[in-house]
């Protein structure tokens, strides 16, 4: 019987992890159909950063309640997930319970519980916040059909292994108390216990298979839930480590130069002149039109994106009124990224580019026009996206490979060109004010 | 200007053979608009008052390009980047002020990557170290009692992370300073950023520089500090759209600090 189990276990075990590395494969070739970008200055910053915005939560601190309920659902994600780990060896060693003699054991299956039911609670706010108060940001008119289907599924699917879990545990409690063999006495617990009168009077036989059922249950709901993150914007509980390690480390203010139109200019002011990292000679567009013009690093962030609305609720062309919503660029990107994945069986060579693009057929430049590039979004991101740059880049495709800058803009330009200032002001006259 | 004083351009200096310690670029709306002009003005008799040997490059001085970048002219943006870094290295500019935050900005952050590379500090931020090292004082006077606000430029702040200096300088004048509800890096933008004070906004429910201006107002503020000739701007217009342009008004900090002296 044992045996049976375990071989049915490996191959649960191996199949679910074998598709999970699959999606990981696949997102990481999606990802890498952006732009080429050199992201390896100053390491010990990033990790540093790392450190500080992904693990220590540094900047959902902003927003109090949401920080506090989040932070509860992260240490439970991290902690309880070395439950996981006996849960795993039993599955392959056909044992119960195999850390059970160690000491400590008892507090630390009590710890988990405690967090388990903390998570069910701080799951339970975040769905009354999403679905009975309509918090404005989590109830924006974008996140109608998947994302907010999505949002709910992922709140449904942690309450299902959260309340499996503690199932189990009331369960082999019972049966600990009946002195059922193979359960060794190592409870009751602490939450548990709370649901275990349900179980008075059971017999042995019924419980084991409840206790049994919950067990495989919860291990298969895991194995699903690493399955779903592809699908997900639950991905941010992965990749908002590499994000915030990619994520900019420079002042905010400081937004990139283009490197091919630094080739460009340096050419016209030196026909000598070569810039490292633009040697290639194959014309590139300015700017993006679609995900494949953005650096890879923003279709990183794209997929790290949680959809929590921070940018959009904290963009002043959005809180006047505006078609602009940082959070809208941003899960535009990423859909436009997996619709190519989902196109193209081999996504390398020559893709097939149909569809709807990034820029006019997903993001329309009214929304875009509407930025102030002042940088409220990329400051209010917990995990450190930079919807802003994604605008930048739309923008610079708009006005150097499409010429269709707003009127006034093109004015303005104009005359820098021909005077030196945004105004109409001769640059001869820049010095008057010291006369008057 | 009405205190006479001489203010040299970089040619002359060079003629001259002569050293300063900072070069001042205005920029375009310090050099041009009616109202940045004063703030211009003012910052400078500062300068002179504290003994700062400062130049400016006067007609050779041309947009750093800023509002090109933001507008996407990343072309039109280098093309006036390349040629204000040779005139600023053919002189061997080192340290550069200036008294707008999209200046400050872009010749700190974006011209490094094109081979830009200066010590550039905010007006505000200057002002401080002067006040700091006693070179220049305030009076009280004017302002005692006075309670004043202070709006946060975006691209002092957020952009560049400078909030302390441009509250030291308030925290010299015996006023009472009021934080608006938004401060510091959850301050609302004026509106005025990202190319969009060359352009009319977009179809919405408000305008940016209204709203701001109301937040400012709701402190019952008589003076809102401001650090950058463009929120100056915007926020004027937004007091005046609430009516309350005779009993607030907008002033740049260095207008603040010149009124203050004795």
């Amino acid at each position: 019987m044992a045996i049976w189990s375990q071989i049915l276990f490996s191959l649960l075990f191996f199949s679910g992890t074998g598709l999970f590395v699959r999606h990981m494969v696949r997102l990481r070739q999606t990802i890498l159909l952006g732009r080429p970008e050199k992201i390896d200055d100053q390491p010990k910053k990033r990790w540093a950063q790392m450190v500080r915005v992904a693990m220590g939560q540094s900047k959902m601190g902003a927003r109090i309640v949401p920080a506090i309920l989040h932070g509860v659902v992260y240490l439970g994600f991290i902690i309880i997930n070395i439950e996981v780990l006996e849960i795993v060896l039993d599955g392959f060693l056909g044992t119960h319970r195999l850390f059970a003699g160690l000491p400590g054991y008892r507090f630390l299956i009590n710890t988990f519980e405690l967090l388990a039911l903390l998570v069910v609670i701080a799951v339970g706010v975040f769905w009354i916040r999403r679905n009975a108060i309509h918090v404005k940001r989590l109830a924006h008119g974008e996140l109608k059909g998947w994302p907010r289907l999505d949002a709910n599924l992922i709140l449904y699917i942690e309450w299902f292994l959260m309340g499996l879990f503690l199932l189990m545990n009331a369960a082999d409690a019972q049966l600990q108390q009946l002195g059922a063999p193979h359960y060794p006495t190592v409870g009751p617990w602490v939450v548990s216990s709370l649901i275990q009168p349900l179980f008075a009077g059971l017999p042995a036989s019924v419980l084991v298979i409840i206790e049994r059922s919950a067990w495989w249950l919860h291990i298969a709901g895991i194995l699903f839930f690493l399955n779903y993150l592809y699908y997900s914007k639950h991905l941010h509980i992965l990749l908002a480590f590499p994000n915030t390690y990619y994520a900019k480390i420079k002042a905010l203010g400081a937004l990139s130069n283009n490197k091919d139109v630094q080739r460009e200019v340096s050419l016209m002011m030196d026909p000598n002149a070569s810039i490292p990292g633009t040697e290639s000679t194959t014309p590139v567009a300015f700017g993006a039109q679609d995900v494949t013009d953005l650096s890879w690093n923003y279709l990183l962030q794209a997929y790290s994106c949680t959809e929590c609305g921070r940018c959009t609720s904290e963009c002043p062309a959005n809180q006047t009124g505006k078609k602009l919503s940082p959070r809208r660029v941003v899960m535009q990107t990423r859909d436009r990224a997996q619709e190519i994945a989902r196109q193209n069986k081999v996504l390398t060579g020559e893709l097939d580019l149909s569809g709807s693009r990034l820029l006019h057929d997903r993001i329309t430049p009214e929304e875009l026009w509407a930025c102030t590039t002042c940088n409220a979004c990329t400051d209010a991101c917990p995990i450190g996206i930079d919807p802003l740059s994604i605008i930048m880049e739309m923008r610079r495709y708009l006005v150097m490979e499409e010429s269709s800058a707003p009127l006034e803009l093109n004015n303005m330009m104009g005359t820098i060109e021909n005077n030196g200032a945004p105004w109409p002001f001769s640059q001869m006259d820049r010095a008057q004010w010291t006369q008057k | 200007m009405q205190t006479e004083i001489h203010i040299p351009t970089m040619a002359e200096i060079a003629a001259q053979q002569g050293q300063i310690d900072v070069l001042f670029w205005v920029g375009c709306a310090g050099s041009f608009d009616q109202r940045a002009m004063r703030i211009t003005q003012a910052f400078a008799s500062l300068m002179h008052k504290a003994g700062v040997k400062f130049a400016i490059l006067g007609t050779e001085e041309s947009c750093t390009g800023d509002p090109a970048k933001r507008a996407g002219n990343e072309f039109l943006f280098q093309m006036q980047a390349a040629t204000n870094i040779q005139t600023l290295d053919g002189y061997g500019v080192k340290k550069i002020v200036t008294t707008c935050p999209h200046c400050f900005n872009t010749l700190k952050n974006e011209y490094p990557g094109l081979g830009g590379n200066y010590e550039v500090v905010h007006h505000t931020q200057m002002l401080q170290s002067l006040l700091d090292e006693g070179k220049l004082s305030v009076s009280g006077g004017s302002f005692k009692g006075k309670k004043i606000t202070y709006h946060d430029a975006c691209y002092l702040g957020r952009a560049n992370g400078v909030y302390e200096a441009p509250r030291a300088l308030i925290h010299h004048l015996e006023a009472s300073f009021v934080e608006m509800k938004r401060c510091k890096s959850k301050g609302l933008c004026c509106g005025a950023g990202g190319a969009q004070m060359f352009k009319e906004s977009e179809a919405g429910s408000a305008e940016i520089n209204h709203v701001r201006a109301a937040e400012a107002i709701d402190t019952q503020a008589t003076i809102i500090a401001a650090a950058c000739p463009f929120c100056n701007t915007m926020m004027t217009d937004g007091v005046k759209k609430e009516n309350k342009d005779t009993e607030v008004s907008v002033l740049d900090l260095a207008e603040i600090i010149h009124q203050a002296q004795s």
